[in-house]
């Protein structure tokens, strides 16, 4: 069965952003966060908890999909999309419409950054803030 | 920066608002850290001025591996010290080395002063001075909320700033980083503020490529398991540094009222214990730390009558419970929040301040000062007296205070009381009445500090007192330390972080070094540290110590004068052969 990535521990979050070392690393072989495509940030400073913004995997006809031009956002089973990177033009039409600010953009590679729910942050997060969750295939 | 194979230093001149960026191909054989920053220091310090005049520097320096992996986490400030008068070290974790290097900086010199207060603002594609009249005279919290606001880059942004304390030149006023971690010691926060310097914003955001992905992520996943997966650090995230309180109560080391006492009678109820029942609402990471270490303890405040409370929420660790704690006999937990968070809106090194009000508290009891001077019953125990005696500390209110703000040793000077003056060559000392290790390591630390050299923790594991072993253990280790912190790692990591590690991590990004190397490095910036003191006019043979130690015992026993006075001879012999 496909799984998607949630991000419902965020309450132990330490803030140590492993998770996005290692997304950003593994994914992009990057070593840098902003390549990243989950994100912790604050709520507001660092007396507010810690949030991570992430791809909800959304099912059906997701926004970014939509609103991709060019066809390079594929419906991925389980929900979300898999980034076809040829086909992608940079418009960042994809950033805007996802109204939980989940899509990046690289804007050396100019290219959207785009979860695909590999799991490799949930493996690296040393405080059980994220995990896999088994979902229907409901393409 | 590690790939490039040179150190990018970026120079800021507040004189004349000018930048110059340099590739110093030069300094990469010093790795980063401290290595870079001893040698920038010793380019740019002016030893024939005061350490607060404009001319002088302040140099920052991330490691040879900063942040790509566990637990490499901090960036070293290097200056020199308005307490001491020399070296300034000083450490700081939190955000800044990985938006340093995401911004593409090694390095940073500061010099000169601004014509009206200032921050700077550091990014990839810019670099500004910029307006802080507004900020001038708010503290350290506040400021960090404003400076948010309009820097953006959240997640990606550091933010280090001065409290009163620093604008005021209070000589151990320290710059928060990121809101719980700090450049506690020896007074960067005072060099700051003679330079009309407020803060510092970075955001890091530059593109960064892996070059080995496969043998990086390899070595990466190794380290990773061994902090993550066995008990090196455990004790780091569990209860943290603070429960150290109750052995070195049990065994007579945890310097108390002045260190008239070796153990506390309450020490149980502000231990790492205590503080996880009562207090604990949140563990934090620097970036780039899977441990967690920074623990966030939570007091109630009633602000008016009629049931009106607040929350507050300020880190706690073991130095602060020596220092605000058992030095100063207060009995609860609460207490000691409350006073850390005043030290922390004031921007204060909480050790130095602490021991200071420690000696005041003994001159006030012996008669050498009056209550005209302090303003306020100083007593042990007394947590609102402390409180507001910090704050007449960092407004300068009087003479005495102004005094204070310069540190036990000077303060003893004018009032008398040096035998129970707390300090070692001019810096208040550390949380360990342990033994002849911690005296002789703070004394002889390049900068004063337990860190130096971890004497306190070569008193503890050392089976049968050895004179020559004790100096050469701490020679050994002062060297080691230059080395771990040209890294810089974490040096609660350094059992992680043996020489085998070491080589297999920067082998990995690219740095090709030997194990051989790596132990010349470590002598070559001690010996650039220990020709940077020489040039500041330090003399380790002249260092007086407080008779207290010797009359308090201490978790090793009595210890003996002389046999303190011999050892520090022996090491002074023993760094000749570095020169």
């Amino acid at each position: 069965m496909p799984k998607v990535l949630k991000a419902d521990g965020m309450n132990k979050c330490i803030g140590c952003f492993t998770c996005m070392l290692a997304c950003a690393g593994v994914n992009h072989q990057n070593h840098s966060i902003a390549k990243s495509a989950i994100k912790v940030k604050t709520k507001g400073g660092l007396q507010s908890k810690f949030k991570a913004i992430v791809c909800l995997a959304c099912d059906g006809d997701p926004a970014c999909y939509q609103s991709c031009p060019t066809g390079a956002l594929e419906k991925r089973k389980g929900g979300g999309v898999l980034l076809k990177k040829d086909k992608c033009i940079g418009c960042k039409k994809c950033v805007s419409s996802c109204i939980v600010g989940a899509v990046n953009f690289d804007e050396d590679k100019k290219l959207p950054i785009i979860c695909k729910h590999c799991g490799v942050c949930t493996r690296f997060c040393p405080h059980d803030c994220l995990r896999m969750e088994e979902k229907e295939n409901v393409l | 920066m590690f790939y490039e194979k040179y150190i990018k230093v970026l120079y800021v001149d507040l004189n004349n608002e000018k930048i110059e960026i340099s590739h110093r191909h030069d300094l990469y054989e010093y790795l980063g850290g401290v290595g870079v920053a001893s040698k920038l220091l010793e380019e740019n310090i002016k030893p024939d001025l005061d350490p607060l005049d404009p001319a002088q520097p302040i140099v920052f320096a991330i490691g040879g591996a900063t942040s790509v992996f566990p637990v490499i986490t901090k960036t070293v400030a290097m200056f020199i010290s308005p307490l001491t008068g020399e070296l300034g070290e000083s450490y700081a974790g939190g955000r800044l080395a990985l938006t340093l290097m995401m911004a593409g900086y090694d390095a940073v010199v500061i010099t000169g002063k601004s014509k009206r207060p200032s921050y700077l603002s550091i990014s990839r594609n810019n670099i500004e001075i910029k307006d802080a009249r507004a900020f001038w005279g708010i503290n350290s919290d506040e400021v960090g909320g404003l400076i948010r606001e309009r820097e953006g880059g959240s997640g990606k942004r550091s933010i280090i700033r001065i409290g009163q304390a620093g604008e005021n030149l209070v000589s151990y006023a320290s710059v928060c980083v990121d809101t719980y971690r700090h450049f506690g010691r020896l007074g960067l926060g005072a060099v700051m503020g003679s330079k009309y310097l407020k803060a510092i914003s970075v955001i890091g955001d530059r593109d960064m490529p892996v070059e080995n992905f496969k043998e990086y992520f390899k070595v990466y996943q190794d380290i990773n398991k061994k902090v993550t997966a066995t008990e090196i650090m455990a004790k780091y995230h569990d209860a943290g540094t603070p429960i150290n309180v109750e052995p070195l109560n049990a065994a007579g080391g945890l310097p108390t009222l002045n260190l008239k006492q070796n153990s506390f009678e309450h020490a149980s109820d502000i231990s790492g214990e205590a503080f996880a029942k009562n207090n604990l609402v949140r563990k934090m990471a620097c970036t780039g730390c899977p441990v967690g270490c920074i623990h966030i303890g939570q007091f109630r405040r009633e602000f008016d009558k009629g049931h009106e409370y607040e929350a507050i929420s300020v880190g706690y660790d073991y130095e602060l419970i020596f220092s605000l704690g058992t030095f100063l006999g207060i009995k609860t937990s609460d207490e000691i929040l409350e006073i850390i968070d005043v030290v922390e809106q004031y921007g204060l090194d909480a050790m130095s301040v602490g021991v200071v009000l420690g000696w005041a508290t003994e001159a006030l009891e012996k008669g050498l000062v009056s209550l005209e001077d302090t303003l306020v019953p100083l007593a042990f125990g007394n947590a609102q007296g402390y409180m507001d005696a910090i704050k007449n500390i960092a407004w300068r209110k009087n003479e005495f205070y102004i005094l204070l703000g310069q540190g036990a040793d000077k303060a003893s000077d004018i009032y008398g009381g040096k035998d129970f003056a707390m300090t070692f060559a001019k810096n208040e000392m550390s949380g360990y009445h342990t033994g002849y290790g911690i005296i002789l390591g703070s004394v002889v630390g390049a900068r004063h500090s337990h860190l130096c050299n971890g004497g306190y923790s070569l008193d503890q594991s050392m089976k049968e007192f050895d004179k020559e072993k004790l100096v050469e253990d701490i020679f050994a280790e002062e060297k080691e330390r230059c080395m771990l912190n040209s890294l810089v790692i974490c040096l609660f990591a350094r059992k992680v972080y043996d020489r085998e590690t070491i080589l297999a991590a920067l082998n990995s990004i690219g740095r090709e070094i030997t194990n051989e190397e790596l132990t010349e490095l470590g002598e070559k910036i001690y010996a650039t540290k220990l020709r940077i003191k020489k040039m500041l006019g330090f003399d380790q043979s002249a260092v007086k110590l407080p008779k207290r130690l010797f009359e308090t015992p201490s978790l090793y026993g009595e210890l003996d004068e002389d046999t303190a006075y011999e050892l520090i001879d022996m090491y002074v012999e023993r760094t000749k052969s570095l020169a």
